[in-house]
């Protein structure tokens, strides 16, 4: 299938290996990815911090480049929740028919990684390998925006190797919450610490999400904490191998 | 908007959400006091939901008789005054707190009485009845326990349902021995903070004003336009002595209360109980329809309040916040609420709902940081039993925030906005800012990790690390290895 990437402008920026693994894990699956180039962002900062008629340059352009594609992946749950439930808003808001038609066309065809693998392209075993003790954090926008479900979690378990720990609390919010962890320092620092605390508990070296905002996140505070505890995006423990361990 | 709806309801001087809500974090027995309640209120909700099968379609027509009660709001609220007044009870209006209180002041006045007991409610809380009753020379006593306690200690409620949340048992004990007799019975000698004896005294103390005081005032649930019904639920029995021992009650409800008939409080009484106790039904369900001779009050007065409400209901994303039933399922389960308390949010309405009703009921202006005041992580609008999207009305008022702040002179904070929106308008001036970004931060990390950040981002790094950005962006990755493909 030729699929297109939404790279999202935080990966390309500051994760570019979760879009290598993101490449990597659907052309080893036989598909063909497209990155059209002249993408940049989907507007969801803007939009989440009330600058909607800011973010309106941002989904005409996403309408506009990915027109031409049947299916679009996006590794981040937040992203593509606000590209599916929020660029219609926008459009209706401040677009012409022109842009909502447009929208009400491409929006639903962005799916998160998860939901592309497992409902639009029937795996939930992908053949990857990581003999590592993983724990696994549902985001919010994932979990109740796009309700994701357990996809994530069935293709984890597929995974050869792994030795999945279940995270207490698991639907509990990280804080992160775009800029209200810069508007909202203090209760954001204390969500953190519980979230820190209940990954720890897991006694997982490593923790996963799919989405590396909130991922930034938690690892933030592992780093600081000196924990031990690494984050990798789903995406990459999907795309990791046999041959990687070697 | 009158000066007076925001007096009431908004705690004028209190600080702005995110500082308020930093004494509040730091404070660990609040913390642990609020944690212990709402976990164990949210998982009997979500048990008791579960035993419904139900529940998701119970959700769905009660939203639906909510947007059709709001929809038709000024017919419903004319049926439902000449139901009242054909029943024998007596219909005000009040287009404001000030109107309210003037009403209720001068019924209370008019029956000679100087003292009212209360049932709890949220109405003559959002327009400060107690304290205009006071300046009237009027003694209002609270009789829900929760709210007993908030009297006695001189506090603001923390929470829509237990407004004395943040209080744990000992706190409790301690405030009953050193208030109770300045207000009426003293606390018995040697009280434990077992809770048992702590109702046992609260229930001597307010049985002598339930017996002695004429005049009761309460808020309503829901009224049923057909019928006149005024529907009072609670848990206590407190307030069914109220509705029924006095000569004379009033009534101060919101107008977004009125349900178009008494068949759809089957639907409430269902959801109510498990969204906001965890309980299958209210242990009292009290309903009164005007008067009855020779049973109850024999004076009934229903005042129905306006402050903010129709001007809420011009809103159409926002007016959805008007068919809250008050059931605090949102509170329960907001993890911004759970570390932060109702006191933070400054407003009668505290948590998601909070953070969407004060700003709209008393004007953004009065308390632009509440649609911030969450991460828009959409526990609220799982919880809610009348499927308001809080997540959706939060960021809608957020851009009035933003827009009521546009002017010739941008903030800070626009600045930062319009800078990034231009960065991210085409890919090349992104790449560009990539490359400035990435060299800044290689230059000022230590082995990738960036550990103290300037500006605005300051007090993100106090306690996380950040990455430094990547050697490479995936575009440029991409660039090097899919030559020939792409566009
Ligand atoms: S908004 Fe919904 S969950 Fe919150 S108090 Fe109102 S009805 Fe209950």
């Amino acid at each position: 299938m030729r699929i297109a990437l939404f790279i999202t402008c935080f990966n390309d920026t500051l994760y570019p290996q979760t879009g290598r693994a993101v490449v990597r894990l659907l052309e080893r699956l036989g598909h063909t990815v497209e990155f059209p180039r002249a993408q940049t962002c989907c507007g969801q900062m803007h939009f989440n911090t009330g600058y909607r008629p800011e973010a309106l340059s941002m989904v005409r352009r996403f309408a506009k480049v990915f027109a031409g594609y049947e299916c679009v992946v996006t590794p981040s749950g937040s992203c593509a929740g606000m590209i599916r439930e929020h660029h219609r808003t926008i459009a209706g808001q401040y677009g012409d028919a022109k842009l909502q038609a447009a929208v009400e066309t491409v929006s639903p065809r962005v799916h998160e990684l998860s939901e592309l693998l497992v409902d639009v392209l029937g795996v939930t075993d992908v053949d990857a390998y990581f003999p590592h003790r993983v724990t696994y954090h549902p985001t919010c926008h994932s979990l109740r925006m796009l309700r994701v479900g357990d996809k994530p979690l069935r293709l984890l378990r597929a995974v050869k190797g792994i030795d999945l720990m279940e995270l207490p609390e698991a639907d509990g919010c990280c804080g992160f919450g775009g800029t209200f962890a810069l508007k909202n320092p203090d209760v954001s620092t204390a969500m953190l610490a519980d979230k820190v605390h209940c990954v720890q508990s897991t006694g997982a070296e490593v923790l996963t999400a799919g989405d590396n905002s909130c991922l930034m996140h938690i690892s933030g505070s592992l780093n600081r904490l000196r924990t031990g505890i690494g984050s990798l995006h789903l995406a990459e423990i999907l795309a990791a191998t046999e041959g990687d361990a070697r | 908007m009158s000066g007076t709806t925001a007096d009431s309801l908004v705690w004028l001087g209190t600080p702005s959400f995110p500082e308020a809500a930093r004494t509040a974090v730091a404070d660990g027995r609040l913390r642990a006091n609020l944690r212990g309640a709402t976990r164990t209120i949210r998982a009997r909700r979500s048990t008791l939901a579960a035993e419904l099968s139900d529940w998701e379609e119970l959700r769905t027509s009660a939203a639906a008789v909510k947007r059709n009660a709001l929809r038709h709001l000024d017919t419903h609220l004319i049926r439902l005054e000449a139901a009242v007044t054909a029943a024998g009870g007596t219909v005000h209006w009040a287009a404001d707190a000030a109107e309210a209180n003037r009403i209720v002041t001068g019924l209370v006045a008019a029956t000679g009485e100087r003292e009212v007991v209360k049932v709890k409610s949220m109405a003559t809380q959002e327009i400060g009845l107690n304290e205009a009753l006071a300046t009237a020379g009027i003694r209002a006593y609270e009789t829900d326990l929760a709210e007993l306690i908030v009297q006695l200690g001189d506090d603001r409620p923390s929470h829509i349902l237990v407004p004395a949340i943040h209080k744990n048992r000992s706190e409790i004990r301690d405030l009953f021995r050193d208030s109770m007799a300045a207000w009426g019975r003293p606390a018995p000698e040697g009280l434990s903070d077992d809770p048992a004896a702590l109702a046992e005294a609260a229930r001597r103390h307010l049985r002598e004003k339930f017996l002695r005081v004429k005049v009761a005032v309460s808020g309503a649930n829901f009224a049923a336009a057909d019928t006149g019904t005024v529907a009072v639920v609670e848990s206590e029995g407190n307030g069914r002595m109220c509705l029924t021992l006095p000569d004379t009650l009033i009534t101060v409800m919101g107008i977004e209360k009125v349900l178009p008939s008494f068949a759809d409080l089957e639907v409430f009484l269902q959801l109510l109980p498990r969204s906001s106790t965890g309980e299958r039904m209210n242990p009292y369900t009290s309903l009164w329809t005007g008067t009855t001779d020779g049973d109850g009050p024999q004076d009934f007065h229903l005042v129905l309040l306006d402050n903010g409400r129709t001007a809420t209901l011009r809103d159409t994303v926002g007016r959805q916040a008007l068919a809250c039933i008050r059931c605090s399922a949102c509170l329960n389960v907001c993890p911004v609420y759970e570390r932060t308390g109702g006191h933070s949010y400054g407003s009668v309405y505290p948590g998601p709902i909070g953070a969407v009703l004060t700003p709209q009921l008393a004007g953004i202006e009065h308390a632009p940081s509440l649609p911030f005041a969450s991460t828009l992580c959409g526990a609220c609008y799982d919880a809610c039993p009348v499927k308001i999207d809080i997540p959706e009305v939060l960021v809608h008022l957020r851009a009035r925030a933003v827009d009521s702040k546009r002017g010739p002179v941008p903030t800070a904070e626009a600045l930062v906005m319009k800078a990034a929106a231009a960065t991210l308008a085409t890919p090349h001036t992104l790449t560009a800012a990539q490359w400035v970004g990435a060299l800044g931060g290689r230059l000022l990390s230590r082995q990738g990790v960036l550990r103290s950040l300037p500006g605005p981002l300051a007090h993100w790094s106090r306690t996380r690390d950040t990455p430094a950005p990547a050697r490479g962006t995936f575009r440029a990755w991409w660039r090097r290895t899919h030559r020939q493909e792409g566009r």
